[in-house]
């Protein structure tokens, strides 16, 4: 870790969640992420923490995500929501009370400016945004809907239950989150404190986040982990999970030059929203996405198997062939896949490379490797249904 | 004989041979690891050369040939379960065999006690 000091000339000092301390006493190794120092890994290790969550269940501190409220002016919190759709091609006006949605904010060129947690928590709209885009997603929200909403950054802490024995975990403090379905969202009283649950994750398991007032998340956190089945999990392990999941990581996999369709996202986007539905366009971009989602894009994202056992990661090249001098597409995300055994990996290639089974070459350290399209998910999701 | 290198490796000397792995250090920096690239036998290095590349769960590192020499033996089985270099750096865990160009060479690489006052 390197030293930082509070000067004029130097970046601030990194900032520390609510469990830092916490993590410190589970041994976790930190690093710095998004202005905040967090663990990458506990004394487990990578690897056994990415299987621990898919076998049992895994808590991760979560908290330097931003949440923010959107509350109408008006205090109609259809409002807001109609004012939100100004952002996102996502049916907010029809988003039920407790009810949660996976949404992104789009800008003018058809790109994706963050991807977010939508939720309707009744007299106002909570969104969850990464860490890295929550001052420009603030300040997004500030710029456009300022006249309509107050938008206000909640200072609580955020923890992330993930994994089948998650449910039986956090029953044991809120017996009713028991019966949470799939992207519901409620509230729920954990050891006295006023907490958000979602039943949700970046996983590909079941599982729940969890928003807790500053002063109760080492308190819950510990009651948490006190159980057997529990252990803390770090952001190591968080992106080996998601990326199984074949979820998106903004900044690598998504960003403001991918359009969500080339993401392979417009499944997101509500029906209403699209050509033809009541609310039609109405969001930045949306004459692009809308007319790729009608047609198609040029390229699609993938997921890659690579052959060897070499890992292939984000930044790596795409070429048909050994001799090809042109790349045909990126890696954006890559790494090695516990569930799979394996090197996983997700890129962007032409449409007509993008059906599985296609055999491709990755450029590393010189060396082209072969790798093939594969279907995504690569570890299938284990949502709760029903 | 056992030595060890600034890049955190160690070396044993038998005859005109060297055993060569990484250090606990290393396999704690890097943390699990997940992939390793064993040279070929026979194939010769200077010394300061990449011989062999491990990749961990955060990224790629090379392990650098000690000494000029020539690779006699390669242990196959980290190929095939990295672990076992985290589970077993000093022992289970080596990398390869190298005939050296210069046995003398051999002590002018830093003794136990040097090496840990590098790491600390």
């Amino acid at each position: 870790m390197s030293e930082q000091t509070i000067d004029s000339h130097s970046p601030p000092v990194l900032k520390h969640t609510p469990l830092y301390d916490l993590n410190g006493r589970f041994g976790a190794r930190m690093v710095p992420f998004a202005g905040y120092e967090m663990p990458v890994q506990f004394t487990t290790g990578i690897l056994k923490e990415h299987l621990h969550t898919r076998a049992a269940a895994g808590l991760f501190d979560v908290s330097h995500m931003g949440q923010i409220a959107l509350r109408p002016k008006s205090g109609v919190v259809t409002d807001a929501a109609k004012a939100l759709e100004r952002l996102v091609p996502v049916d907010i006006m029809g988003l039920a009370p407790g009810r949660q949605r996976y949404g992104f904010f789009t800008n003018e060129d058809g790109g994706l400016l963050d991807d977010l947690m939508i939720a309707n928590r009744g007299d106002h709209l909570l969104l969850v945004v990464n860490a890295a885009c929550k001052g420009t997603d603030e300040a997004h929200l500030a710029a456009h809907l300022g006249d309509t909403c107050l938008i206000e950054r909640l200072d609580r802490a955020l923890l992330a239950l993930q994994g089948p024995k998650s449910e039986a975990a956090l029953a044991t403090l809120a017996p009713e989150c028991g019966t949470t379905g799939f992207m519901v969202t409620r509230e729920a009283d954990i050891l006295g404190a006023r907490c958000f649950v979602s039943r949700s994750g970046y996983t590909g398991e079941d599982g729940f986040e969890i928003s807790v007032p500053n002063e109760a998340a080492q308190p819950i956190a510990e009651a948490l982990l006190a159980r057997p089945d529990v252990i803390p999990i770090g952001l190591g392990a968080r992106d080996s999970l998601r990326l199984e999941a074949g979820l998106c990581l903004y900044g690598a996999d998504i960003n403001t030059t991918t359009t969500p369709v080339e993401a392979g996202l417009g499944w997101a986007i509500s029906k209403v929203r699209r050509n033809g539905g009541a609310r039609a366009g109405g969001f930045p971009g949306s004459d692009l996405i809308l007319k790729q989602l009608e047609g198609a894009p040029t390229r699609r994202r993938v997921g890659l198997r690579a052959e060897g056992r070499a890992l292939v990661r984000g930044g790596a090249p795409l070429f048909v062939d050994q001799g090809q001098t042109k790349p045909i597409g990126t890696v954006t995300s890559g790494g090695f896949g516990p569930s799979i055994g394996g090197p996983v990996a997700m890129g962007y290639v032409p449409l007509a490379l993008a059906s599985p089974g296609t055999g491709l070459f990755a450029e590393v350290r010189g060396t082209r490797l072969p790798v093939s399209v594969a279907m995504l998910p690569f570890v299938p999701h284990a949502f709760k249904r029903g | 004989m056992l030595k060890f290198t600034e890049d955190h490796e160690w070396l044993i000397l038998e005859g005109d041979v060297v055993t060569v792995g990484i250090t606990a250090h290393a396999t704690t920096q890097l943390g699990d690891l997940v992939f390793v690239q064993l040279p070929d036998v026979g194939t010769n290095f200077a010394k300061g050369d990449s011989a062999a590349v491990v990749e961990s769960v955060k990224a790629a590192s090379d392990v650098f040939a000690p000494l000029a020499g020539e690779v006699v033996e390669i242990n196959s089985a980290i190929a095939a379960d990295p672990s076992i270099v985290n589970s077993d750096p000093l022992g289970q865990g080596w990398f390869f065999k190298m005939k050296l160009v210069d046995v003398a060479a051999f002590s002018g690489l830093l003794d136990k006690a040097q090496y840990k006052q590098l790491v600390g």
